[in-house]
């Protein structure tokens, strides 16, 4: 019985992007958080070093791994911080997919080998400032005129938005029909260089305030032909593809973020004192941590059987969603109770375990809400 | 490409659809019989004995076709999913304690006498540990055996024996040593027909058609054959079983969990208010996917708690800590889960919940057990304590 899905090959990657995470990312995390912003240069080392590509296809300019190989970056982020797992989860599980799913060669050449490389920096855009969860009424649209398209509207939380030099949209092309509210909806690659296209306003976070989050205009912004990404009007179908494998990477980090924040949790009841001794000699805290341990390793234990069904090439709509779900509850919770433990030190900003409970907020709303998970399973099971 | 290696492979599926075949011809039509009754017959251990179904672990020597550790825990899931908690807590005690612990302690003499009618079903068996003043505090138990000659004479008391009641044999831990604790403890193979034996059947709020048992020992004579592995080994003997106890007891609860949820959703596609069947307020919709959450979450960590098992019974070093800790876990997560998603589904019944023509309430009053026996949740949360270095010093 083979225990874990991880190879010889999985535990060098993880040693080399650990070292990555430990020596450019964690010493800078807390300068970031407060000055609310962090160096494009994040994006090109982690393309240097091979990174944003990891689980994809070498003839498509990545590494050419597993999914696993994904779930190893992923969890080295995730340990120590949210907000920079999320900005390069944009990156690699959000806005390049789709174009490797759907989109030609060219479109190959032109945006996803750069992104990998580090260069260029992709978001996803689905939100706008009427519609969130509720995809179908987007109202951000695309005109033929000729061989371009003219894109009219306003895209909002775009993670990543603020720097992006390409956003992967979903735009209207067409009108919905009665019978079928997600018709007329197409998927496009968007220039942020063009003209009328501007970043309206970078958006100030209660957490994760170092990743930028943007409202974005487009005015009269003129498309080529070769903007649009897979088949028009299928974009409905193009985006919910996207977000199985956006949800798989934030469970994924999600989860490493709650088992390093129950970790630094332990070690901080072993070393401090009240009442003569280490507060993790007392039984109150020690169970309440030895519940959080468990929680997380349940989750974990779901969230490993998605990874192995994704990386089976299954998808997975139910164990996604369930993952989703989980993630967002477990490290609000764990993060709630780890702040508990830290006493005061857990209100002081800068610190690690305050940025995480912050931040942690943000996961049952972000990537399709908590409510939105439990309506596609109640879909899934029968019942909704 | 590397993979989670699948816990079942198709010999299980073969064996799953034999087990719920036996289980929907044998147990399930007759499940609010015996509950009604508190009770279910004998046979029942013959039957499942004739049909194979206590050998999946044990090896085929002694009439076992295993072990076959993932196999074993097809059999539970099928089990649990008749819905009698108490007939399937009997079954295990008999074939998960007693009959386990004959195949890892016993000698050939023993395990001819007490294992082989055991897996047949003829013989019955139960363990006897927990007293009414040493319950998770194994090295505090008082029975006592002092040796005569090629005899042992055992007196004193034990409580919350399941299948005790019924019992043709109990494996008996019992103190023989002046210095009590760790290294004074030693089984013993009981007969319950042996003079001085005596027991009352105990009459409980859940597992109502179980043979849970008070025994009295009151100078029970016990040849020295029949003393299972060595003298003082049986703290040590007990320690070592928990964990394989305590998985099954996860995938029961699982399963009960499941039961529950299908049987809550059902009631709520036809139970109408407020003019429409109840399972189009969106509530209960986002309430059951909760619950299937966390029942997929609990089944998800006892999985992996056993995948590890069984690879620690093949001989792969995966740490017995790190098992200890991954069992632990499940245990502690799935009884609470198992009991939370059961009081979920009694409110949704509203007052049917409270009816016993419903199975609802009977899913919540047997899962309930879960956090108690086996050891109990703060025990868990002691355990996994440890293992982060927490705790007591």
């Amino acid at each position: 019985m083979q225990l874990s899905p991880f190879t010889e090959e999985h535990d060098l990657l993880r040693k080399a992007v650990g070292e990555w995470v430990d020596t450019e990312i964690a010493p800078h995390l807390a300068e970031w958080e407060e000055k609310g912003d962090f160096p494009d240069d994040v994006f090109h080392r982690a393309g240097e070093l091979g990174f944003l590509g990891l689980s994809f296809p070498e003839s498509a300019g990545g590494q050419g791994g597993d999914y696993w190989a994904q779930v190893v970056f992923l969890e080295e982020l995730g340990r120590v911080s949210q907000a920079i797992s999320m900005v390069l989860s944009v990156q690699t599980d959000m806005a390049t997919p789709p174009i490797l799913e759907f989109g030609t060669q060219e479109q190959i050449d032109k945006w996803l080998k750069p992104a990998f490389r580090g260069e260029l920096i992709g978001a996803i855009g689905i939100t706008e400032p009427d519609t969130g969860s509720d995809v179908a009424s987007i109202r951000t649209h695309a005109a033929r005129d000729g061989d371009e398209w003219v894109l009219n509207g306003s895209k909002m939380y775009i993670t990543n938005g603020a720097r992006a030099h390409f956003i992967t949209m979903v735009v209207r092309t067409g009108e919905p029909e009665e019978a079928n509210p997600w018709a007329g909806i197409s998927m496009f690659i968007v220039d942020t260089s063009l003209p009328g296209f501007t970043v309206s306003k970078k958006l100030e976070k209660a957490g994760m305030k170092m990743s930028d989050t943007a409202l974005l205009y487009m005015e009269d912004v003129r498309l080529p032909a070769d903007a649009l990404l897979g088949v028009e009007g299928e974009g409905f179908r193009q985006i919910m593809w996207e977000l199985q494998g956006e949800r798989m990477g934030v469970s994924v980090f999600g989860v490493a973020g709650a088992r390093a924040i129950v970790e630094e949790a332990t070690k901080y009841a072993r070393a401090r004192e009240a009442f003569g001794r280490p507060i993790g000699e007392f039984q109150a805290v020690s169970h309440r941590l030895a519940e959080m341990a468990t929680e997380v390793e349940a989750v974990q234990s779901l969230i490993y059987e998605c990874c192995d069904l994704w990386n089976r090439g299954i998808y997975a709509t139910e164990e996604i969603a369930m993952a989703k779900l989980a993630v967002g509850q477990l490290s609000n919770k764990v993060a709630d109770e780890a702040l508990q433990v830290f006493g005061g030190a857990g209100l002081v900003e800068g610190t690690s375990i305050s940025r995480a409970w912050l931040g942690a907020r943000i996961g049952r709303i972000g990537g399709g809400s908590d409510e939105v998970q439990r309506q596609i399973l109640a879909r899934i099971m029968g019942i909704g | 490409m590397s993979e989670l290696e699948p816990l079942f492979r198709e010999e299980h599926d073969a064996y799953r659809q034999a087990a719920r075949l036996f289980v929907s011809n044998e147990i399930a039509p007759h499940v609010e019989e015996w509950e009604r009754q508190r009770d279910f017959p004998r046979d029942l251990f013959e039957k499942v004995g004739g049909a194979g179904f206590f050998g999946a672990k044990f090896p085929e020597h002694w009439g076992g076709t295993g072990p076959d550790y993932a196999a074993e825990a097809v059999w539970i899931e099928e089990l649990s999913r008749a819905g009698s908690y108490g007939t399937a807590s009997d079954l295990g005690a008999h074939s998960q304690l007693a009959a386990l612990y004959l195949d890892r302690f016993g000698d050939d003499d023993q395990k001819n006498r007490y294992l082989r009618p055991s897996i047949e079903g003829r013989l019955l068996g139960a363990l006897g540990v927990t007293e009414p003043d040493a319950g998770s505090d194994v090295s505090a138990i008082k029975t006592w055996a002092r040796r005569d000659g090629a005899e042992w004479i055992l007196n004193g008391s034990k409580v919350y024996i399941t299948n005790g009641a019924r019992a043709d044999y109990v494996v008996i831990a019992a103190g023989t040593s002046d210095d009590s604790g760790h290294e004074g403890i030693t089984l013993f193979i009981v007969d319950t027909a042996t003079p001085g034996f005596d027991r009352n059947r105990m009459k409980m709020i859940a597992w109502e058609t179980s043979h849970t048992g008070e025994l009295f020992l009151n100078d029970v004579r016990v040849p020295d054959a029949n003393r299972l592995g060595d003298i003082g080994a049986g703290f040590r003997q007990i320690m070592a079983n928990f964990q394989w106890e305590r998985l099954m007891m996860s995938l029961g609860a699982v399963a009960l969990a499941e039961l529950s949820l299908e049987t809550a959703i059902d009631y709520a596609r036809e139970r109408s208010a407020f003019g429409r069947p109840i399972i189009k307020f969106q509530v209960w919709q986002h309430r059951f996917a909760d619950l299937a959450v966390r029942i997929r979450t609990g089944k998800a960590l006892t999985y992996r708690a056993l995948r590890h098992h069984i690879a620690f019974e093949d001989g792969v070093d995966v740490g017995r800590e790190e098992l200890v800790r991954l069992t632990s876990m499940a245990k502690l997560y799935t009884q609470r889960m198992a009991w939370q998603v059961a009081d979920e589904c009694v409110q949704v019944h509203g007052g049917a919940g409270a009816l016993k023509e419903y199975p609802a309430q009977r899913y919540w009053r047997d899962a309930r057990v879960g956090s108690i026996g086996g050891g109990t949740d703060d025990i868990m949360r002691n355990l996994i304590a440890r293992t982060m270095g927490l705790g007591a010093a």
